[in-house]
Formats: C-alpha cells, sequence, structure tokens
C-alpha cells in the first residue's frame, strides 16, 4: 500500500464526485484508501452482510462501529434499498452528508441540492429512526432505536414514557408518527450544520 | 551519522496526535449531549429525550467509518517528512527529478552496503551464540557469571548487526532481580533492546523448529520461563510460575509484554492484567522508536519474520530511547485492572505515546457486547440525570473485558 503509485487518476469518476460532492483531491484520495481498507475482498465494493452468518460484512471490520448503538442503521444507510452492495461512488456520495456547510455558498435555482445541506444531514439522522423509509418515524421505530441506545440500563415502563413524550412533542397533526417535516420543526433550534459535520485534518 | 543521531536522540518525541479527521475527545461527549438539548441540566425525576440527540451517535459511527483509533495503531505511522524510504510513504508520487535520484542512491546504500554487512554479522551472531552457549552448559561453575557476560555480548552483537542507536534514560531504574518488567510492544526487536543492557528472563510459547532449538539453549544459560501451548490457557498454572520466578531472588526480571500484540508505536492499548495479579515489584520500561529512520512496527498480518528482518536491516537504522521508569507497587484497594492503567498510563506519559482504552487483541477478534454496554450505560445516565458518575471512566471498560483470550493466537514473547 505504500509504495503503490495512487493518484486521483486511478479512481474512477474521480472528478465527477468531486464537482458533485465538494471533497477535494486529497479527500476523495483518503476515502478511497479507507474504502479500500474496508474492502477485504477486493472486489470493488462493499458488502451488507455475510449470507451464512448475517453478520455485517465489510463494515464489521471497523471496531468502534460495533459498539455504535445505532451502529447497524448508519451501515444500512449507505446501502440503497434492496441492494446488498456499494461502490465507491456511493460511499462518497453518502460521506458527503458530512462535509461542513460552505457558508458563503450561493447557489441559482437550477442547481442542486448540495449534498452537505442541512436538509440532507437531517435526511440522514431521520433516516436512522425510520427504518423502513416509509417518510415516517412510527411508535415503534422510536422505541426500536431508543432501546438500541439505551439497552438495558431503563425498563419497558420508562421507556414507553420517553417514546410517548417525543412523539407527543413532536407530532403536530397527531396521526401517531413522525414526518420528516415534523422532524425538521422540532429540531429548529438546533445547530445541524455543526453537529453532524466532519472536518478533515488534511 | 550514528553521532547525529545521537544528538537528535536528546529531543523529546512529539506525541503522535495526526489523524485524518477532526475529533472530539470521548471525554467531552456527555458535555456535548447537554449542549445539544441547549438548556441548563437540572435534575429531573423523568428521563428526558430529545430527538437531536441521534446527531451525537450519527456523527461518532461516520467518523469510525471514516478513520478509527484501532485500524490506526495497527498500521506504519505516517511521517511528517519523507525519509527516503518508500514503505513509509503514503502518497507516493513524483515531485522532482532531484528527490527521485536522491532516493535511488538511498536504495543502494541500504541494499548494497548496509544489508550485506548486517546480514553478515547476523549470521555471524547466531554461530558464535551457539557455540558459547555450549561451553557455558559444560562448566556449570561459573555457569552463572559467564552466561550474563555472554548474553550481553550476543546480545550487543545483534544490535550492532540492526545497527540500533539505543538511548538508555534514567538507568537507576533499571529492574532488579525479583521483579516484572513491563514494556509497550511494538517489534519482537524489543527483546533485543532491553537485553542489550540487562539480563531478563522471558516469558513465551514454546516453539518448534530453529525457534524451539534457541529456546532450548537459552534455557541451559539462564531461566526462562516457556510454556506449552495447553498451559498457556491455563491462567493459575501461569501465574504460579510467574510467581515462584520471581520469589526466588536470584533469578533475574521477567520481561513481560502486556499488550498481548504489536502495536505500531504511536500509543499504548490496553495491558492484560495477568502480570499485574503477581503482586510483586513492577518496573515499567517505554520504548519509543525515532520514525524518521525506519519503520521499526511489525505488522504480522502484513509480512512474516524473514520480511519483516530484512526490511529492518535495509532501513537507515533503527533508532530508539529507553526510559526506564520507577518501580510501581499495587496500593492498598486498587485491584489488577486499575494498577495495570495505572502504569500504562504512566508509559505513555513518558514515550510521548497516546494512551488508548483498546484491547490490542481487537486486531484479530471483534468487539465485546460489554463495551456497547457501557456506551449505553453512559447515554443512560446523561438521560436521567446526575447519579452515580464517580467511576464512569475507561477502569469500568477494562474490568468488562474478561481476559479469558483466544491464547493460540498469541506469538511467542507475548503473555496474559
Amino acid at each position: 500500500m505504500g509504495s503503490s503509485n495512487s493518484s486521483v487518476n486511478n479512481i474512477p469518476n474521480a472528478q465527477e464526485l468531486m464537482q458533485e460532492t465538494g471533497f477535494s483531491a486529497a479527500h476523495i484520495l483518503r476515502l478511497h484508501e479507507r474504502f479500500e481498507f474496508l474492502d477485504k475482498h477486493k472486489c470493488g465494493q462493499l458488502r451488507l452482510v455475510d449470507r451464512p452468518t448475517n453478520q455485517p460484512q465489510d463494515f464489521g471490520a471497523v471496531q468502534e462501529l460495533a459498539l455504535n448503538p445505532i451502529g447497524d442503521s448508519i451501515i444500512s444507510a449507505f446501502f440503497s434499498p434492496g441492494q446488498e452492495t456499494v461502490d465507491f461512488a456511493s460511499f462518497v456520495r453518502i460521506l458527503a452528508h458530512f462535509r461542513p456547510t460552505d457558508r458563503n455558498q450561493s447557489r441559482d435555482g437550477a442547481q442542486q441540492e448540495p449534498a452537505n445541506s442541512s436538509i440532507r444531514k437531517l435526511k440522514f439522522a431521520f433516516q436512522m429512526y425510520d427504518q423502513d423509509r416509509d417518510g415516517k418515524i412510527s411508535r415503534a421505530e422510536l422505541l426500536q432505536v431508543l432501546r438500541a441506545m439505551l439497552g438495558i440500563q431503563v425498563t419497558e415502563e420508562q421507556l414507553q414514557s420517553i417514546a410517548e413524550r417525543a412523539i407527543q412533542e413532536a407530532d403536530l397533526d397527531r396521526d401517531d408518527a413522525i414526518s420528516f417535516d415534523e422532524f425538521r420543526k422540532s429540531l429548529e433550534k438546533v445547530d445541524i450544520d455543526h453537529k453532524m459535520s466532519i472536518r478533515f485534518l488534511r | 551519522m550514528e553521532m547525529g543521531a545521537k544528538e537528535k536522540n536528546q529531543q523529546l518525541y512529539k506525541p503522535y496526535s495526526s489523524g485524518i479527521i477532526a475529533k472530539e475527545p470521548p471525554s467531552s461527549w456527555q458535555q456535548e449531549i447537554q449542549d445539544l438539548r441547549g438548556s441548563a441540566s437540572c435534575l429531573r425525576s423523568e428521563p428526558e429525550f430529545e430527538m437531536a440527540d441521534i446527531f451525537y451517535f450519527c456523527r461518532r459511527g461516520v467518523e469510525s467509518i471514516m478513520d478509527d483509533e484501532v485500524t490506526k495503531c495497527f498500521s506504519a505511522q505516517e511521517l511528517e517528512s519523507w525519509n527516503l524510504l518508500t514503505r513509509s510513504n503514503y502518497n507516493f508520487r513524483h515531485i522532482s527529478l532531484r528527490l527521485t535520484v536522491l532516493w535511488g542512491l538511498g536504495v543502494l546504500i541500504r541494499y548494497g552496503v548496509l544489508l550485506p554487512l548486517r546480514s553478515e554479522q547476523h549470521t555471524g551472531r547466531i554461530c558464535n551464540r551457539g557455540s558459547k552457549i555450549y561451553h557455558i552448559w559444560l562448566t556449570l561453575k561459573l555457569k552463572f557469571f559467564l552466561s550474563e557476560k555472554v548474553h550481553l555480548m550476543c546480545y550487543r552483537i545483534c544490535v550492532r548487526a540492526l545497527t540500533a542507536i539505543i538511548t538508555y534514560h534514567n538507568r537507576e531504574n533499571k529492574p532488579k532481580n525479583g521483579g516484572i518488567c513491563v514494556a509497550n510492544h511494538t517489534t519482537p526487536i524489543d527483546v533485543i533492546i532491553l537485553a542489550n543492557d540487562g539480563c531478563y528472563s522471558m516469558v513465551g510459547q514454546v516453539h518448534g523448529g530453529l525457534m524451539g532449538m534457541i529456546q532450548r539453549a537459552m534455557v541451559r544459560s539462564s531461566p526462562h520461563i516457556w510454556f506449552e501451548r495447553s498451559e498457556v490457557k491455563d491462567r493459575h498454572l501461569v501465574a504460579k510460575r510467574l510467581g515462584d520466578h520471581v520469589a526466588d531472588k536470584t533469578k533475574q526480571p521477567i520481561l513481560i509484554f502486556p499488550e498481548g500484540t504489536c502495536i505500531n508505536n504511536t500509543s499504548v492499548m490496553m495491558f492484560k492484567k495477568g502480570s499485574f495479579e503477581i503482586g510483586c515489584t513492577v518496573y515499567p520500561v517505554a520504548i519509543k522508536y525515532d520514525p524518521r529512520f525506519g519503520d521499526a512496527f511489525w505488522n504480522s498480518s502484513k509480512f512474516g519474520m524473514v520480511n519483516y528482518l530484512l526490511r529492518m536491516m535495509s532501513s537507515w537504522a533503527i533508532v530508539c530511547s529507553v526510559w526506564y521508569l520507577p518501580p510501581m507497587n499495587r496500593e492498598e484497594g486498587e485491584d489488577a485492572v486499575q494498577f495495570a492503567n495505572r502504569v500504562k498510563a504512566a508509559i505513555a506519559a513518558q514515550g510521548g505515546l497516546v494512551d488508548l482504552i483498546w484491547d490490542g487483541g481487537l486486531k484479530r477478534a471483534k468487539v465485546k457486547d460489554a463495551f456497547k454496554e457501557e456506551q449505553q450505560k453512559l447515554y443512560s445516565k446523561v438521560l436521567v440525570g446526575e447519579q452515580d458518575q464517580g467511576d464512569q471512566s475507561d477502569n469500568k471498560l477494562v474490568e468488562d473485558e474478561n481476559p479469558k483470550e483466544d491464547k493460540s493466537h498469541q506469538d511467542s514473547t507475548e503473555v496474559q
């Protein structure tokens, strides 16, 4: 790995990716190295699960992710529904959500929503809750996420009451589920750009 | 060049802090969750949950996908400026003709001059040691005295063979008989470096073949502790043998690397508590290699032993500093794990290494569920408010981790 001549030119569609996501050449290189590290079987794709055991496959190599309570949700965010593999371009596109927002960015109406805008970041967080991707966080889904985050540390009753209060506070149209707009409204005061951004050091 | 290197050794090593992304230190994450809420934290009777809490976990998760602490420890350290070894340059690209020419010259010198010289000395060493040990075995009376002399001489030859420039600090704290010497582990050469300055008893698994022969030869001259593969799994037997050895004050101090595996010399990983349970004096030693002259880290999943030795003998030099730290004993009310962490912190502080809580065994195994539980505990404590904040420290994490590791993974000088 150390002595191979790696440049952005070796990465397919590098220029397009850079334009689309806003990552610089150096960042794309870094992410490519990381992708290759995770891709243990060298097939150019990361796989979701290892069929026989149903354990997370390539992302399982990241130890810290294994102990993140919502680790599994984060991994599935990389894979489109029904897909079991993700290539480098999609990998980078998802990670682009976490690029710090460009403050001075001005765009005309014709341009597409940048990957790292607040809305996209919010959508990513929403996906963590909304596992079945139906656009609403149901009570069951909320309970599931809460259970993952808290484990056995709280009782079932406490969990139910937490979920109840959260839904009551956020659910404005009283349909017992939180839609994306309601989610966004409840998080108006939060500095999303800061909380959901990862800065590259070099 | 040696003189220059010796001078440079006097400088303190910079602690390794670079990664590819900026991360928050873990101790402040509770603060972060509070910030997310915005309001002042007052004690509530009911746990309060905010939808925004998920942001923290999202970010940590994606951060770890981009770059995580554990895998960083098991790959060679990156240098700020290139030392003309392609092996330590990740983004190898053509910068200028002059640099390429310099590099070419470097290759010629290293492979054409340094390597042959060193390998000649290396083979000479093995024959030398073999014959000397045979002689020792015959003259039993002078056995211990001579064996010490021979031992030191052999290791000095090894050191010359590798062109290792070692600076020992605080030699007054050198380990004494009846104690255990504990050091951070980067490479099998650590053994040679420490043994160059004193006689130690090694601990490890019995091997077959050439290694086994060397092990048997070593035992004839001084007491070492070699375990059978089956015995390694039995912790009590291991502890007993170690205990017996240290109880005998005429025997040399035992050398143990509690991390259990090679780490890349930028950080210190979790110490296995076995050696700290014995209850004798522990002499911590910090070893720090200068990465500019050659990367000493043995990535056992990438290179075998022969390949590794070749790389070692064809780098510029092996420059390192060894600090002998003052002896430590287990205090009242301290258990083995806390003691281990205290020693680890001292070694990390002296060597300028990052003190990590992770288990080196993660190189080969998966994270235990106990860690996940710990995360959940921390989060629930934030929700429920200030209750027993007290021991929410790394100690708890290490305690949950039960060192019933699979010993069959371990290499020779690694011990529980």
